[in-house]
């Protein structure tokens, strides 16, 4: 229990109170204590990935042994995986390692590396086909739901026409104000509402960062209470 | 004749006015600083810092001068001196930067006139060092507020833990995790709890996450399965902790599959296809979607709605909101998330928090309004009052602390 | 009446299909609208043109990874290749492992369109330009950047000393660099604006993806950001007034996909136009 519950909230109460004091102390030794927890920061986090490739190997090795539907895409991930990893390793990340040339000694330094070959020719065009995907939903989202059901749900579908012309050369062409109305509903309108919400949600992220290091929210340790 | 007279004055004038008159440099001995020059200057250490920093500056007022000085720097026991700056102007105000507090300086001060010949260097005074200070007084306003609100909270929370009934208002899209819940259990498929694409150190995450306990427990109690991707591999294991605690209080721990709980990947996009794909393959009939969410918002929420599930969504990523709006049943919107455990658990000392939230906004919808007000009066008098003015600088002192 | 029903059952393939061709015939057949540069893009452009003195230091955050390319490569392309036409250093930083392959990229690019289109005023990668290797911690990397960059990296993405290459003379932290451009679809701007100009008042620029652009106004209105990119027009916008310098020969890859843009945006408001005629038509036929 004391490992489970006693220790995390004191570790989050003490390290929450030293660091917001730090902010207000410029000493030398405040400074230094800030120092040293942005590298054992830094460190931690470099350990995460660990984290993530032993998830991602657990969960597809108990996929493939249990043989769940689709278990063959499992294989493709787990392979994937390894092979970038092996790539990067030992052919390097922006510049070809040594080792790399005396394996192939047609490789010039200035050639691109076989993980940056992955990156520009796999990864780019996979990654920038999902982000396409979002303009045939946006498209098909408004056509299902910009609806002028009241006057408030009007005065929403004119703005988003006079904002989704105002953004492209095409509503300059037809009206030369366009841009400069756009910008005026972005710059009033759209940040009045917008800040809001703003304070509503940064005094929220305070009041729960305070929950935190006082240990009066301790629900992210797990449990109900 | 009168007329050239005068302008023969006027040029003799002239001469006399631009021959440099002060002071400063010049005897028959060579270059020299005035020794009326070098009594101005003074050396202070910078307020609010860590002892790393000097202010040498200099009130004398020297113009049309054709002199450069240099201001150098001399650690006590050194016997090199370094340029700090060089200036051709006063008034002077030099901030030395990157000393130590430990060492004592020196600064000295030359002269060069335009032919490049440079005088002796003089000491301006004895050594001094910079100190480190304890307080950042300009802070002072900021940490005044964190202790306010720190102590409203603390203040509510008791009154609340001595008994003192709070209204909360309702929140639909928290009113409905319980129907769906339970409607995956009625079909039996499985529900879906997406903790956001964001990383622990967002606050929204957290809140995620603590909504993620309670919604844990009930999914136990029903028997139904719970799947959790994640993009960070910290959000992953505290989920699992989550999950894993929350099974347990239920009285079900044997439920609990650790392989439901896993990290997909730290790509924006490569996760929001991932978790389309895992909303088509597996159909879960509820879609929980909490956290801080960017673009990829809508990928998610749309392929959830391709499938039919029943959609709860909640972040308080500004932008994304409309998105869910259309694609979802239910939005929790901005600060209801944070609301959300406090709702949904119902514990005292939590719904105190949400009132000191409440508290805090109406005191700066307070300063807000009062500042709204008196610019306006301020702007309709032409800025005559020279007290409202006072109060709007105070009012822009406290906003921008 | 039959319209009237096809739009309201009109399957989503449909308007997949139509808007695919709304935005490959553009690029067939271009139109090339003219454009008018907005205020936020504007004073980006400016400070680099005119305030940040020959020798200055530009930082460019690539925080984004090739989903997001369509709309934030153009712009790190553009404002490297302008910040090198004022004879800057230009610093690329990230705080994701996929943006380092997205900084590479842009500094091939950049440096390859640059050494070409000018020969007698060549750029050097470690000199003029390089990227700062990819340290995890994401918000600790840019708090321990503003005490020492140097201290945070070690080395370039290219396995060299910090400390040994020319282009870091003079550079300790945030004091040392002139502007910072963030370009990133997701919150880590609202990371850079809080810790690197909040508590270390470095001075910056957004580059984001159009859906995200409405949020970081009020960081402009505050002056916590200088300007912004927003979107494939806010680049485009640049790449227009760069152009205008005629210094830098690249592929103007913004400006290209504007026509696409426009014709898209067109059918989105057709789309919402035809939904709501089916839907009012509806209305009034369910009230009689």
């Amino acid at each position: 229990m004391f490992v489970r519950r006693t220790l995390p909230l004191l570790v989050s109460a003490i390290f929450g109170v030293a660091l917001i004091l730090q902010f207000f102390v410029p000493h030398p030794a405040s400074k230094n204590f800030y120092n040293m927890m942005l590298d054992w920061l830094i460190i931690v986090s470099a350990f995460t990935y660990l984290i993530a490739v032993q998830s991602t190997v657990e969960l597809h090795v108990t996929k493939i042994k249990r043989k769940v539907e689709g278990w063959q895409y499992s294989i493709i991930v787990l392979v994937s995986l390894f092979v970038t990893a092996a790539l990067g390793i030992f052919g390097g990340a922006f510049m070809p390692t040594t080792l790399w040339m005396k394996i192939f000694p047609s490789v010039k330094p200035s050639d691109t590396t076989p993980l940056m070959y992955t990156y520009l020719y796999m990864q780019m065009p996979m990654q920038s086909t999902i982000f396409s995907l979002l303009a045939f939903y946006m498209a098909s989202a408004a056509f299902r739901s910009f609806r002028a059901r009241s006057f408030d749900a009007t005065l929403l579908l004119i703005t988003a026409g006079i904002v989704t012309l105002g953004r492209v050369p095409l509503g300059e062409f037809i009206y030369k104000g366009l841009p400069d109305v756009v910008e005026w509903i972005l710059k009033y309108p759209n940040m009045a509402a917008q800040r809001g919400i703003l304070i509503g949600v940064q005094l929220g992220i305070i009041a729960t960062s305070i929950k935190i290091i006082l240990g009066i929210e301790r629900k992210y340790l797990g449990g109900g209470k | 004749m009168k007329n050239k007279i005068f302008f023969f004055i006027l040029i003799l004038l002239s001469f006399v006015l631009s021959f440099p008159q002060n002071e400063t440099v010049k005897d028959e001995n060579g270059l020299k600083l005035d020794p009326a020059i070098l009594k101005e200057f003074t050396i202070k250490d910078v307020r609010d810092d860590d002892g790393t920093k000097l202010e040498i500056s200099c009130q004398k007022i020297l113009e049309g001068e054709n002199y450069l000085f240099k201001l150098y720097r001399k650690e006590e026991n050194d016997t090199t001196l370094k340029v700090v700056k060089t200036f051709n102007s006063f008034p002077v105000k030099i901030v030395d930067e990157g000393l130590s507090y430990q060492k004592k300086y020196d600064y000295y001060i030359s002269v060069t006139d335009s032919l490049g010949n440079e005088s002796e260097k003089c000491l301006i005074t004895g050594s001094v060092s910079p100190k480190p200070n304890l307080f950042r007084t300009e802070k002072t306003i900021l940490l005044l507020m964190i202790i306010v609100y720190t102590a409203i909270i603390v203040f509510l929370v008791e009154s609340v833990r001595k008994g003192k009934d709070l209204f909360v208002r309702k929140i639909s899209g928290l009113d409905t995790l319980d129907e769906a819940v339970g409607r995956a259990t009625e079909m039996g498929r499985p529900v879906l709890y997406v903790p956001g694409s964001s990383t622990m150190s967002d606050i929204a995450t957290i809140a995620s996450l603590n909504i993620l306990g309670p919604v844990a427990k009930k999914i136990a109690e029903y028997e139904t399965k719970l799947i959790v991707p994640n993009r960070d591999p910290i959000v992953m294991t505290v989920a699992k902790e989550v999950v894993k605690e929350s099974y347990s209080e239920a009285g079900r721990p044997d439920v609990y599959n650790d392989n439901d709980i896993f990290f997909l990947t730290d790509s924006q996009f490569g996760y929001a296809a991932a978790v389309s794909g895992i909303m088509t393959r597996e159909r879960p009939a509820t879609n929980l979607l909490l956290g801080m969410f960017w673009a990829e918002s809508l990928i998610m929420a749309e392929a959830g709605n391709t499938t039919g599930a029943i959609q709860i969504a909640g972040t308080d990523a500004v932008t994304q909101l409309p998105f869910f709006i259309t694609s979802c049943d239910y939005t929790i919107i901005g600060e209801e998330l944070y609301a959300a455990s406090a709702y949904l658990s119902r514990e005292p000392l939590l719904l105190g928090t949400l009132k000191a939230q409440d508290y805090f906004k109406g005191f700066i919808i307070i300063l807000i309004t009062l500042y709204f007000f008196i610019l306006l009066i301020s702007w309709l008098t032409g800025g005559h009052i020279v007290f409202l003015d006072k109060i709007l600088e105070m009012l822009r002192f406290i906003f921008k602390s | 009446m039959k319209f009237i029903n096809f739009i309201n059952n009109l399957d989503k393939r449909w308007i997949y299909l139509v808007l695919a061709l709304c935005i490959i015939i553009p690029f067939i057949f271009p139109v090339g609208f003219p454009m008018k540069t907005t205020p936020p893009v504007k004073s980006i452009y400016d400070f680099i043109e005119d305030s940040i003195p020959e020798g200055g230091v530009v930082l460019i955050g690539a925080d984004y990874d090739p989903s997001t390319m369509a709309e934030l490569h153009p712009m790190a392309k553009v404002i490297a290749a302008h910040a090198l036409s004022n004879n800057l250093r230009v610093l690329f930083v990230t705080l994701y492992p996929q943006g380092a392959g997205m900084a590479q990229d842009a500094i091939d690019n950049v440096l390859r369109e640059w050494n070409k289109s000018n020969p007698d005023n060549p750029k050097k990668l470690g000199k003029d330009i390089t990227l700062l290797a990819y340290v995890p911690g994401v918000s600790a990397v840019v708090l321990k950047m503003g005490e020492d960059i140097t201290q945070t990296f070690n080395e370039d993405g290219y396995g060299n000393k910090l400390s040994e290459l020319e282009i870091m003379n003079g550079i300790k932290n945030y004091k040392d660099i002139n502007l910072m451009v963030e370009l990133a679809g997701s919150s880590v701007v609202l990371t850079w604006l809080i810790y690197a100009n909040g508590r270390y008042g470095l001075k910056m620029g957004i580059g984001t993806t159009a859906v995200s652009a409405a949020e970081y106004y009020s960081y402009l209105q505050s002056k916590q950001a200088i300007g912004m990119l927003g979107g494939l027009k806010g680049a485009a916008e640049y790449e227009h007034l760069l152009g205008k310098k005629n210094v830098y020969g690249g592929r103007k890859d913004a400006s290209i996909g504007m026509d696409a843009q426009s014709s898209a945006h067109i059918f989105f408001i057709i789309l919402i136009i035809l939904g709501n005629i089916a839907y009012f038509v509806k209305k009034k036929k369910e009230g009689k």
